[in-house]
């Protein structure tokens, strides 16, 4: 009975921290629109910021709490809102959801810069002082502060909320901002004031749990996990509801941890509970309607015609065997890793270049290939398709749990996905086994095991450069045009007779199935895999290298996993940079995620200009040619009529000037002719 | 003539679609109040009313967009309130948006394209042979064949409407949703977009419309609805409409001025459109009712339908 007493209280405790990290998360969501993904990791900084204060520094405790509290965080929070969200919360959610995983990337990298790794401690506040209770169970004066605090946070955003006149004005903003402009309201000073506090909450929610997570980079960013499970409960609107949903969730954590065995899979069991938590929330939440307005600004990639994609296909194959036949044995892994990124993104190309959707476990999709993969002992092109469906099933589990939701909570269940995968299946005896890993063979073509890696690696171009082939025809096809129609207005696609959930869960699962591919070559590859070939974090980079590369077109994915392949080894050369790496990607992709074609374009539209500069002077230089017309001036007449009426389709196809179809351009140019 | 009167006298027939009741409550704001009205096969049904009065939360409610608080949708003799868009939408309702929801990134011709495919069967294993729809066809129709290759986020106001238009026939429908069609026409197009709907009328479609344009709703509806806070104030054919005392304070009880028009429709513009449609705040408004001969009053802010 005792220690029943004492799992209460420390459910209750940490419920409270929960509470206060979710009433943040609640608060910015609920007035700008914009679902903070980066909100542990801000914690988790502002933790940091603490330490440095009070630790390193040597300021008196209270002054660190209120500086970091009342200075540091509501700075951040107002450069947040000011320089990167502004504007977010009208953007698709594919858009929101990428910078907000820019912020906890950029967040890690920061805090791995400034502060390098190493052993570092808080201890809790009034660390002497504890209260005993009845029955012999203590209390600490840490724990009560917490509670104290997460009640007083209550109280005091409830009085905001509905005793002032910002308070009002920010319940007004959630609804419509628009008409809270009409009636004299600032919509930008609301959004700063609630970003301003939820960074402050973030915050303290971090620093009264570090005494107990301990000061790392990734437990405390994983908080948002918690924290969006407790608000989940209140619709990521509700209060008091999100405060139940915390301490509901404290408690389950809390006595999970005193009753599970601790050996087996339930002794995993505790450590996703939050994840858990949430997926059973999702399930239980009414159905969403159909999101009326349709998505704007989206400017595709051009796609290349048949002929075009051949060529370029050829080419990389062509290259591809260049590369593998001259670099070191070492040098051909990066490759084949570079390739097995590369389909990962082709994956995300599928997902989130077409369909709008985000994915933040892509490569647990491709852990769970690889699994397949290897305990299915099949070694020919069926082991390889079969580890591909096990992985799109898996993706179906995912997108089912949401089917009746909207596209920020599919994103939301893939990454508490990736934690319970990690936890509960790649570390497990069912899994690669605890920091274990499993030796795979390579595929057998026509009766004969790949043994040559130069081979293999080429022959993983092969499938690469088959994939995007893949691609391209879908997109060009009936399918093709119904992804970007979902993309584009999901109301209109429902009044014209479309069932956008299940459409959403097959596209859902085909992308899975590619990345389960990619997985499952990719152990080949390696010969041996663990867990930690396929972390969670990692995905989140790949997310984000593949929006700054171009998740819209083939040339990024291959771009963009060269990027990642590239990644490592520059951090394990340059070992000074690591942290720094991050920050630039994670900056790259905020400046690039308004714009989803990312870096490749202005490579597109660079070949175009250099044909345009380049094209005619080659063209004037021509000797004289019969030409109709027979004359030297009729044939730069003639070059000069063709390039404007180059100029002339690419301007009838809006402001950007790319062609959603560069047929169109060879249209205009036959034209000409 | 109440609902259950209208079912007794036509023997317990029913219309091809009935709004039996319709409550739509956002809070504490009632923006649709006991909405009852019938569309007949084969008739063009006006459905007017001052901004703000509840239209767009009505056509959300017949599309399955909005769920009401409580009442009734009938839809070719079923009752259709619990059925999903998707499936309303098979079974022949098509609708077009009072703000555009046309899909930006796809040209004119890959539009229709896409409903056509959806209409007949979104996956290769269920798709129907019959009722194959001549695409050009339909652009040629509605007189937006000269747009077929341009991006649809590029072509201007009133041809996106058409768009929608063209996009919605190309799934066969028995009823047509249409919320302001014609604002952003000029005189031809509208006076050729009022022929074409009797055409479709004349072809068995039944076609309910949303507009501001009164010339156009006198001009080729057989029966027009007022509403007015969410309520039905009247039914009637035109003539009826035009005389009735209820439209006429409705219209014009509120301020005078706003017969000149002007300062009722710089309200509008101001407004950011209508608060029905909330997510979209973006400023392209569909141009102003130039041709209104009973202007809207206000812009619906204070009793606007929010969700």
């Amino acid at each position: 009975m005792g220690s029943f007493l004492a799992f209460t209280i420390f459910g209750l405790v940490t419920g409270s921290a929960y509470a206060i990290a979710a009433s943040g998360l609640v608060l910015t969501y609920a007035t700008t629109r914009v679902f903070n993904i980066a909100h542990g990791a801000l914690g988790m900084v502002l933790s940091f910021v603490f330490w440095d204060f009070s630790v390193r520094q040597g300021m008196p405790t209270l002054l660190a709490l209120v500086l970091v509290l009342g200075v540091v965080a509501p700075g951040i929070g107002l450069l947040i809102q000011r320089v990167v969200a502004r504007g977010l919360g009208d953007a698709p959610v594919s858009v929101s959801l990428v910078v907000t995983v820019a912020l906890l990337v950029l967040s890690i990298g920061a805090a791995t810069t400034i502060w390098p790794n190493e052993a570092r401690s808080i201890s809790p506040f009034f660390p002497e002082t504890s209260f005993e209770i009845f029955g012999g169970s203590y209390i600490t004066a840490h724990q009560v502060l917490t509670v104290v605090l997460s009640l007083l946070v209550a109280v005091l955003l409830y009085g905001l909320l509905n005793r002032t006149r910002i308070g009002t004005a920010m319940r007004a903003s959630v609804d419509n901002p628009e008409l809270l402009k009409l009636f004299g309201g600032n919509p930008e000073r609301v959004a700063g004031l609630a970003w301003a506090i939820g960074v402050s909450l973030a915050g303290l929610a971090g620093i009264l749990l570090v005494s107990t997570v301990g000061l790392d980079y990734y437990a405390l960013t994983l908080l948002v996990i918690n924290a969006y499970a407790a608000a989940m409960l209140g619709r990521l609107k509700n209060l008091p509801l999100t405060f139940v949903g915390a301490m509901t969730l404290g408690l389950v954590t809390s006595y999970a941890s005193g009753y599970l065995p601790t050996d087996g899979v339930l002794n995993q069991v505790r450590n996703v509970i939050p994840a858990l938590f949430l997926f059973a929330v999702i399930v239980l939440m009414p159905q969403a309607q159909l999101r009326i307005g349709q998505v704007k600004g989206i400017v595709s990639a051009p796609l290349p015609s048949p002929l075009k994609a051949g060529g370029w296909g050829g080419a990389t194959l062509l290259f591809v065997a260049m590369v593998v036949s001259v670099v070191s044995e070492a040098n051909l892994l990066l490759v084949g890793i570079a390739l097995t990124y590369a389909m990962v993104m082709l994956s995300l190309v599928l997902l989130t270049g077409y369909g709008g959707h985000v994915s933040l476990s892509q490569l647990t999709f491709a852990g769970v290939g690889a699994l397949a993969y290897i305990k299915m002992g099949n070694t020919g092109l069926t082991g390889i398709l079969i580890a591909g469906l096990v992985a799109a099933l898996s993706g179906v589990l995912v997108a089912l749990p949401s089917i009746r939701l909207t596209g920020l909570y599919l994103a939301l269940s893939t990454l508490a996905f990736g934690v319970i995968m990690d936890k509960l299946v790649f570390n497990a005896d069912i899994g690669f086994g605890s920091n274990g890993s499993l030796n795979a063979q390579r595929l057998t073509l026509l009766g004969t095991s790949i043994e040559s890696t130069r081979v293999y690696v080429w022959l993983m171009a092969v499938f690469f450069v088959g994939m995007a082939w893949l691609l391209l025809l879908a997109r060009r096809g009936r399918l093709g045009r119904m992804l970007i129609a979902l993309r584009d207005s999901q109301a209109a696609c429902g009044t014209l007779g479309l069932d956008a959930r299940w459409f959403r869960i097959g596209l859902f699962a085909v992308s899975a199935g590619m990345a389960g591919v990619a997985g499952a070559l990719y152990a080949g590859l390696r010969g041996t895999v663990g867990a930690n070939d396929f972390l969670y974090f990692q995905s989140l980079i790949l997310l984000l290298l593949a929006v700054v590369f171009g998740v819209t077109s083939m040339t990024g994915a291959a771009l963009g996993g060269t990027g990642l392949m590239l990644l490592p080894v520059l951090q394990s050369s340059y070992p000074a940079v690591g942290g720094l790496l991050f920050v630039v990607i994670a900056v790259g992709a905020i400046l690039l995620a308004r714009n989803p074609n990312g870096l490749s374009i202005y490579l597109f539209s660079l070949g175009r200009l250099a044909d345009r500069r380049l094209g005619d002077v080659v063209r004037q230089r021509l000797p004289e040619l019969p030409v109709p017309g027979g004359s030297l001036a009729g044939a730069r007449q003639h070059a000069r009529s063709e390039h404007q009426a180059n100029e002339d389709a690419e301007r009838s196809l809006g402001s950007v000037g790319l062609a959603d179809d560069e047929e169109l351009l060879e249209e205009g140019t036959r034209v000409a002719q | 003539m109440s609902h259950s009167e209208s079912i007794a006298s036509r023997g317990g027939h029913r219309a091809l679609l009935e709004v039996d009741g319709v409550v739509v409550r956002f809070g504490g704001v009632v923006a649709v109040n006991e909405a009852r009205f019938d569309v007949e096969a084969g008739t063009v049904t006006g459905l007017i009313g001052p901004n703000g009065a509840g239209k767009t939360t009505c056509f959300n409610v017949i599309s399955g967009l909005q769920r009401p608080t409580s009442g009734k949708v009938w839809f070719d003799g079923r009752n259709v309130s619990n059925t999903p868009v998707h499936r309303r939408s098979k079974m022949g309702m098509g609708r077009t948006f009072q703000r555009l929801e046309a899909f930006g990134s796809l040209t004119v011709r890959d539009n229709v394209r896409v409903a056509a495919d959806i209409h007949s069967g979104a996956l290769p294993l269920r798709r129907r042979s019959a009722g194959k729809v001549d695409i050009d066809a339909l652009l040629e129709r509605v007189g937006i064949a000269e747009y077929a290759r341009e991006r649809a986020d590029s072509i201007p106001t009133g041809t996106a409407r058409l768009l929608e238009l063209a996009r919605c026939l190309a799934s066969q429908p028995k009823l047509l949703l249409l919320d302001e069609p014609s604002s952003g026409l000029d005189e031809t197009e509208t006076d050729d977009f009022g022929d074409l709907l009797r055409d479709l009328a004349a072809e068995g479609c039944a076609i309910l419309m949303v507009e501001h344009d009164m010339d156009l709703v006198m001009g080729v509806c057989d029966t027009i609805h007022v509403l007015d806070f969410g309520s039905i104030i009247a039914q009637g054919d035109p003539a009826a409409i035009r005389n009735d005392p209820a439209v006429q304070k409705a219209y014009l009880g509120y301020s005078d001025e706003a017969d000149e028009g002007h300062p009722v429709r710089e309200n509008h513009a101001q407004s950011g459109g209508y608060p029905g449609d909330e997510y979209d705040t973006s400023t392209d408004l569909p141009p102003v009712e130039a041709t209104m001969t009973l202007p809207a009053v206000g812009s619906g802010i204070g009793r606007g339908e929010r969700r």
